[in-house]
């Protein structure tokens, strides 16, 4: 496994050395990542990066994919227009985390900034599904329009709210997961609590294993099938919203 | 009861003498406008049906049926005129929001019309594209600063990507969904039999028009459709659509209906659901944030292809063209307040943005004060009609034009502007099988190489005149135009001087 020494490393340089390295080993570790846009980029199935320090914006952009475990927190846009492959983020992460994601999966140990999932998608077969362990800011899977948000509100402190507000404004697809039970006060008004299937425990519990699998946690004592589910009121929110002129 | 105050817009009338009860107009109209009585032998026409396409008037084999402005009128009244009487019958019965389609076609000034072309008499003689080469191809893309060379005279100096436009126009951004696959296929085809681009939209690109890649510019807009990285690689150029001139600042919904199995692939998103776009791209808040998405694309894209940043003429668009070319934008489209849509809120559309010809003389005079004119091409789109407009864009500062109502008049659209009901009798703006079968891409791709090849010849006669032999030498070249009919302020933005000046 090559290692690439990030340090003062300008981004394009880095995400060059990044493509001729994967060329003879497509495991890589990138060492003293601090800030570097775009990593990741584009990259494909096969391709399996571990980051030490802090990836800048854009991390995974457009990945189409490849794996990348940080061992620390990331910043703003992590996943973005991401078409497959999985991210694994031992710390926590910024602002419209899986923005428009299509497919793959996103872990986070942690918090999660505001916009999270905003207008992820699904496409047959592809279902894009985002883990946090803590909360969430505002706008939570706002124009969500398919895949899977799970939030698991790990270590809340006394009162303190999982997710902001204005969760899943302009709504039409996909699910968002949250263990407990929001103030309804907090969701966008696109939006409706419905109850959990057989399905959905089984798909919540094949996500949280993995999760405590890749966070080192234990995780038993999570009761899934306390866990809220929230989904579109309907898949068409503005049919009668307009007259023909 | 819900009563519906409006009468016809339009009204049939059938001349029974030249009829020979074929039918056609009965199957040819979507609207189901025509309808035939078999046990009385008679035809019976619903005229509150009718949207003026001409289909039925145009196909008749004998020339029997007119459609007419409907008859009946309001009390004349300056103020509260027919359609904004119609408008609050329709919003008071149904509570919606007025949606209209194509352009803003209210009487605001068509600056094209108030600007003359000069020629040339006895000095500086004209010259005859007939017998002289004339070059009409334009490169887009950004510039550098200066050329270098080394002592052999070969370039050293590393030029940034470029597309290359053998003639100064490019198809408009619109997307599959909006319009038909034929009509794409129909673009794509012209494009690359004339060397121009089309240009996606936002609505993905059909596995089976990668072939024309190289005369395709694929579109990333705020709803992401249909991007992925194959799909930023598959064109020649990528343009990130932060407006568009028919709805500037609002996004847009293509409604479930309009998402069937093939635009739902195209899109990459479940058939029958809305494909919403938001208003704003939620990763751009800011031009340091536009930077961002402009460079993740040329990474995820190697820098190898150009990026345009497609903008709504509004009143800051010199601001906000000089931020987006500081922003690593290598072309910057900027669409007018006309520029046509699909769908968009009629109030929006006809009151939101500013004549393009404004927004391009003062965007192109601030990037040259600013110094940095070089460093992006300026294209424009919204009502271009012809090859007088686009000689006209040229000397005001364009780089190009990009043609959508152009190209889609060409394609055989009437401008009954009823696009949003998906039935367009022409195959253009439906998603109707049956009906995007009337469009055959084979015979139509022609008609669009007629026209822009037409235009070219055009083009050429009058720079010829203006004893120009190059659109490059006519780029911002003011002195070429002449006002009439304006005011000082409109000759002041325009840097032009009044005819006879």
């Amino acid at each position: 496994m090559e290692t690439i020494d990030a340090l003062d490393v300008y981004y394009r340089k880095l995400n060059d050395s990044i493509d001729s390295a994967i060329k003879t080993d497509k495991n890589i570790t990138l060492s003293g990542v601090f800030g570097q846009r775009y990593i990741g980029r584009g990259l494909s199935k096969g391709v399996k990066i571990k980051i030490q320090g802090t990836p800048g914006n854009d991390m995974a952009a457009y990945m189409d994919g490849a794996e990348i475990e940080v061992f620390g927190n990331a910043q703003d846009a992590v996943g973005n227009t991401m078409n497959a492959g999985r991210i694994v983020i031992h710390g926590r992460c910024g602002d419209t985390l899986g923005y428009s994601m299509r497919g793959g999966e996103i872990y986070v140990e942690g918090n999660v900034g505001y916009r999270v999932g905003i207008h992820m998608k699904e496409y047959k077969d592809m279902k894009p599904v985002i883990v946090a362990g803590g909360k969430a800011g505002d706008f939570l899977g706002e124009y969500m329009a398919g895949g899977a948000i799970i939030l698991l509100g790990l270590d809340l402190a006394e009162g303190e709210e999982i997710i902001g507000r204005f969760c899943g404004t302009g709504i039409h697809g996909g699910k968002i997961y949250i263990n407990g039970n929001p103030d309804k006060y907090n969701f966008g008004k696109e939006v409706e609590k419905v109850s959990l299937t057989d399905e959905d425990i089984a798909f919540l519990r094949n996500h949280v294993d993995l999760y405590a699998k890749f966070f080192k946690k234990d995780l038993s004592y999570l009761k899934l099938e306390a866990f809220a589910k929230y989904a579109a009121v309907n898949k068409n929110p503005y049919f009668n919203m307009y007259c023909s002129n | 009861m819900n009563l519906n105050f409006n009468s016809p817009l339009f009204e049939v009338i059938r001349d029974e003498k030249k009829c020979v009860k074929c039918k056609l107009c009965v199957v040819q109209c979507s609207n189901k406008v025509h309808l035939y009585d078999e046990k009385k032998d008679i035809f019976k026409v619903d005229d509150m049906k009718c949207v003026n396409c001409h289909r039925c008037a145009v196909l008749c084999p004998t020339k029997a049926l007119v459609i007419k402005k409907y008859p009946l009128e309001y009390r004349e009244n300056a103020m509260w005129t027919d359609s904004t009487i119609k408008e609050i019958y329709k919003q008071s019965q149904t509570g919606g929001v007025l949606l209209s389609s194509m352009g803003n076609p209210n009487p605001f000034p068509v600056y094209w019309d108030k600007m003359l072309l000069n020629a040339s008499q006895v000095t500086n003689p004209s010259i005859d594209p007939l017998r002289e080469p004339m070059e009409t191809k334009v490169m887009i893309g950004r510039k550098p600063e200066k050329l270098e060379f080394d002592s052999k005279g070969k370039l050293t100096t590393k030029m940034y990507p470029q597309v290359e436009l053998s003639v100064p126009v490019m198809f408009a951004a619109m997307s599959y969904g909006a319009i038909s696959k034929n009509a794409h296929e129909a673009l794509a085809r012209a494009a690359d039999d004339l060397g121009i681009c089309y240009n996606t939209g936002e609505g993905g690109l059909n596995k089976d028009f990668y072939k024309y890649g190289k005369n395709t510019v694929v579109q990333v807009a705020s709803g992401r459709f249909g991007v992925h990285k194959e799909y930023l690689n598959a064109g020649v150029a990528i343009e990130i659509k932060i407006g568009q001139g028919a709805k500037p600042g609002i996004g847009g919904h293509l409604p479930g209906r309009k998402v069937g199995e093939d635009v739902s692939y195209t899109r990459m998103i479940p058939a029958g659901s809305d494909a919403i776009s938001p208003a704003l791209h939620h990763d751009i808040y800011s031009i340091e944030d536009l930077r961002q998405l402009i460079f993740s694309l040329k990474e995820v894209t190697r820098y190898e292809k150009p990026i345009f940043v497609k903008i709504a003429a509004v009143h800051n668009a010199a601001a906000i063209a000089s931020g987006a070319v500081r922003a690593g934008s290598d072309a910057i489209v900027v669409d007018g307040f006309r520029g046509g849509t699909g769908a968009a809120p009629t109030r929006v559309r006809d009151n939101v943005g500013i004549p393009i010809e404004l927004a391009l003389a003062s965007i192109d005079q601030r990037l040259r004060e600013e110094g940095i004119r070089n460093q992006v091409s300026l294209l424009i789109s919204g009502s271009v009609r012809n090859s007088a407009d686009i000689v006209k864009a040229i000397a005001l500062g364009a780089d190009a034009v990009c043609i959508g109502t152009a190209a889609l008049i060409a394609l055989g659209c009437h401008m009954c502007r009823t696009c949003v009901a998906g039935k367009c009798n022409w195959g253009i703006a439906t998603q109707d099988p049956e009906l995007v079968k009337r469009l055959d891409p084979e015979v139509m791709y022609k008609r669009l190489v007629n026209l822009v090849s037409a235009w070219n010849h055009e083009i050429q006669e009058l720079l010829g005149g203006m004893g120009i032999n190059a659109v490059d030498s006519l780029r911002g070249n003011r002195l070429m135009l002449a006002g009439i009919d304006l005011n000082e302020k409109e000759l002041k933005i325009l840097g032009i001087k009044y005819a006879g000046e």
